[in-house]
């Protein structure tokens, strides 16, 4: 059932009054500008050694210290939000077209087809995430295009189903019969009735999706089955960091503390956006 | 009921083997190989190597090979671990995966049932929002941040635990808090949801109605009913501790199957690699239908035995 909302509010100007999810959405907005803007604010170049000062606490000149190559910890966070806001966003992107497409098609159809697609989502429900991402990852390879495209295999099944379950209650309703009473094909009941109607759910599952990629991608780089790659100009992964900080925590903790800390704040962000953003649009969901 | 196992069992076996052959595919569509070396190695000692695993014949006969293997119950020869067979090393390490996939799912179960209790009893107070807000850091954490924040404070500052190894009960008990902090975070989230929704509905009107005290309501009434979404999760969920636990065993240093894995995989082990998918695999389709059978224990109008 698809309950009468009232329509007075905008989204942003209620989403405005949930602080934490503002605050969230504030946070974010700022992990990916200094992913992108990182060569500007940092005097440092993420991959410059300095030999004479190597796993060196936090100081004026370095504010997260150096690690054990002496390069600066701050700049290569910095450089290192980009990997995991492209990751978490592009992943999330993937997976809401196939997915969402999926589920369209399957829900719409119904029958035999939607029996049979489903069975295909059913099988890959089955497996647990980090294996097929592992298993993927080894045909892609270990950088970040080969990531993306084994995070979206992984996640495409969120949206599959979530669309397909909408679909399958939206097309009973009244405006659908309507729709097809006047003679509209397929492809317009579906793209602009509804399509439209079920966005609030599959939006929720999108925000969901992207702390959830970056998650994947942080866990399997800190075990070094992820990106592989210490020595990027472009950027490493947060993952990759903590592992560096891993081997040195007995003693200076500072090496890891700095990576753990950015990935928990940027992944809890995005829960507080996300669970701001369902109380807003899916109501039932809560 | 037998007419339902038998189905379900078909249906397990079905998507075994819709795994063992995308893995099997996967696997020989990967760039590298187990026997790549920096050194050059002479084409005679490869194609002895070739000949001793059957890496000579054509895809198609290494394939039906495998799966009249995987039939008879043997999982192949380890690449690595040239003396042991997968067979060995599976047996060897489930036990322990299991153990500590087990405790976790334990310490879950009970930390999150008073917890989304508690949050649902006291509804939108104070209690309630912290609880959620503690709920919300337990799942943004990642396992490795939390794992080195318990050993860095428990090991190495206070140093009441070991820091990792696999024997005495005491080296349990760190890994359990890590593996276990995430999902009973998720499943706190879950029970107060589903209490809540259980506490909108008709029949707790009705025992309020009759005057029973508010405990009396919430634990009797709504609980049982909002048990079933908690179990439907519990399948996946174990899931997630058994893979969860490969970072876990990589940190505290666990001899369990997902460390193995994580090794597997980087020395292109494939027929460790394929064993341990397997036997996720076969895992999860157990936990998934203990859990369908479990629905039936504790809603009596489900009757998933029947259809």
């Amino acid at each position: 059932m698809v309950k009468k909302r009232k329509r007075g509010k905008g989204l942003w100007s209620r989403l405005r009054e949930d602080r934490m999810a503002l605050w969230s959405l504030t946070f974010i907005v700022l992990v990916g500008l200094a992913g992108f803007l990182g060569p500007l604010l940092s005097p440092y170049a993420p991959g410059g050694l300095e030999e004479r000062r190597i796993l060196e606490g936090p100081s004026l000149s370095h504010w997260m210290g150096t690690d054990g190559l002496g390069r600066d910890l701050f700049t290569r966070i910095l450089y290192g939000a980009r990997v995991s806001i492209v990751v978490g966003i592009g992943t999330a992107f993937i997976a809401l077209i196939v997915g969402t497409a999926y589920g369209l098609i399957s829900g719409y159809a119904g029958g035999s087809v939607d029996h049979l697609l489903m069975r295909v989502v059913d099988i890959f429900y089955g497996l647990p995430d980090l294996l097929i991402f592992i298993l993927l990852s080894l045909v892609f390879g270990r950088n970040i295009v080969g990531v993306l495209i084994a995070l979206g295999l992984v996640t495409w099944v969120r949206f599959a189903r979530i669309t397909r379950g909408q679909v399958l209650q939206a097309k009973e309703l009244i405006y659908v019969e309507g729709a097809r009473a006047v003679g509209a094909s397929h492809a317009r009941i579906l793209l602009r009735h509804i399509l439209p109607n079920i966005l609030g759910p599959v939006a929720v599952t999108l925000t969901f999706s992207i702390p959830s990629a970056i998650l994947a991608e942080s866990t399997l780089s800190f075990i070094g089955l992820g990106i592989n790659d210490p020595y990027s100009e472009w950027g490493t992964s947060w993952g990759t960091l903590a592992q560096d900080g891993w081997r040195a925590m007995r003693s200076y903790p500072h090496v890891i503390l700095f990576p753990g800390l950015a990935i928990f704040l940027t992944i809890l962000a995005f829960n507080f956006l996300g669970n701001g953003l369902r109380d807003i649009l899916d109501p039932k969901g809560r | 009921m037998v007419r339902y196992l038998l189905r379900r069992f078909l249906h397990g076996v079905a998507v075994l083997w819709v795994v063992v052959t995308l893995t099997f595919v996967l696997m020989h569509v990967a760039p590298g190989g187990p026997f790549d070396r920096e050194r050059r190695v002479p084409p005679e000692v490869l194609a002895n190597i070739a000949a001793k695993y059957h890496l000579d014949e054509p895809l198609t006969r290494q394939y039906a090979r495998y799966l009249k293997e995987l039939m008879q119950g043997d999982l192949g020869p380890s690449y690595k671990y040239i003396d042991r067979n997968v067979n060995d090393i599976v047996l060897e390490t489930f036990p322990v995966s299991a153990t500590l996939g087990l405790l976790a799912l334990l310490f879950a179960l009970t930390f999150s049932l008073p917890v989304g209790l508690c949050a649902a009893y006291y509804h939108d107070s104070w209690a309630d929002r912290w609880c959620m807000f503690l709920a919300t850091l337990g799942i943004s954490l990642p396992n490795f941040t939390l794992g080195a924040l318990i050993i860095w404070l428990f090991s190495l500052q206070l140093g009441w635990l070991q820091p990792g190894g696999w024997g005495e009960p005491s080296r349990l008990i760190l890994p359990t808090l890590t593996l276990g902090a995430a999902p009973a975070a998720y499943l706190s989230y879950l029970t107060r949801a589903s209490l809540l929704e259980a506490l909108g509905e008709d029949f707790i009107r009705t025992a309020r109605a009759k005057g029973l005290k508010e405990s009396a309501v919430l634990l009797k009434h709504a609980l049982r009913q909002s048990l079933i979404p908690i179990m439907t999760v519990l399948g996946p969920l174990v899931a997630a501790l058994v893979t969860g636990s490969f970072v876990v065993e990589y940190i505290f240093a666990v001899p369990g199957m997902g460390r193995f894995f994580i090794t597997a995989v980087t020395d292109r082990d494939y027929p460790l690699i394929m064993g341990v998918t397997v036997v996720y695999t076969a895992l999860l389709a157990c936990a998934n239908l203990l859990v369908d059978l479990c629905y039936s224990l504790i809603d009596p109008r489900i009757k998933s035995l029947e259809t």
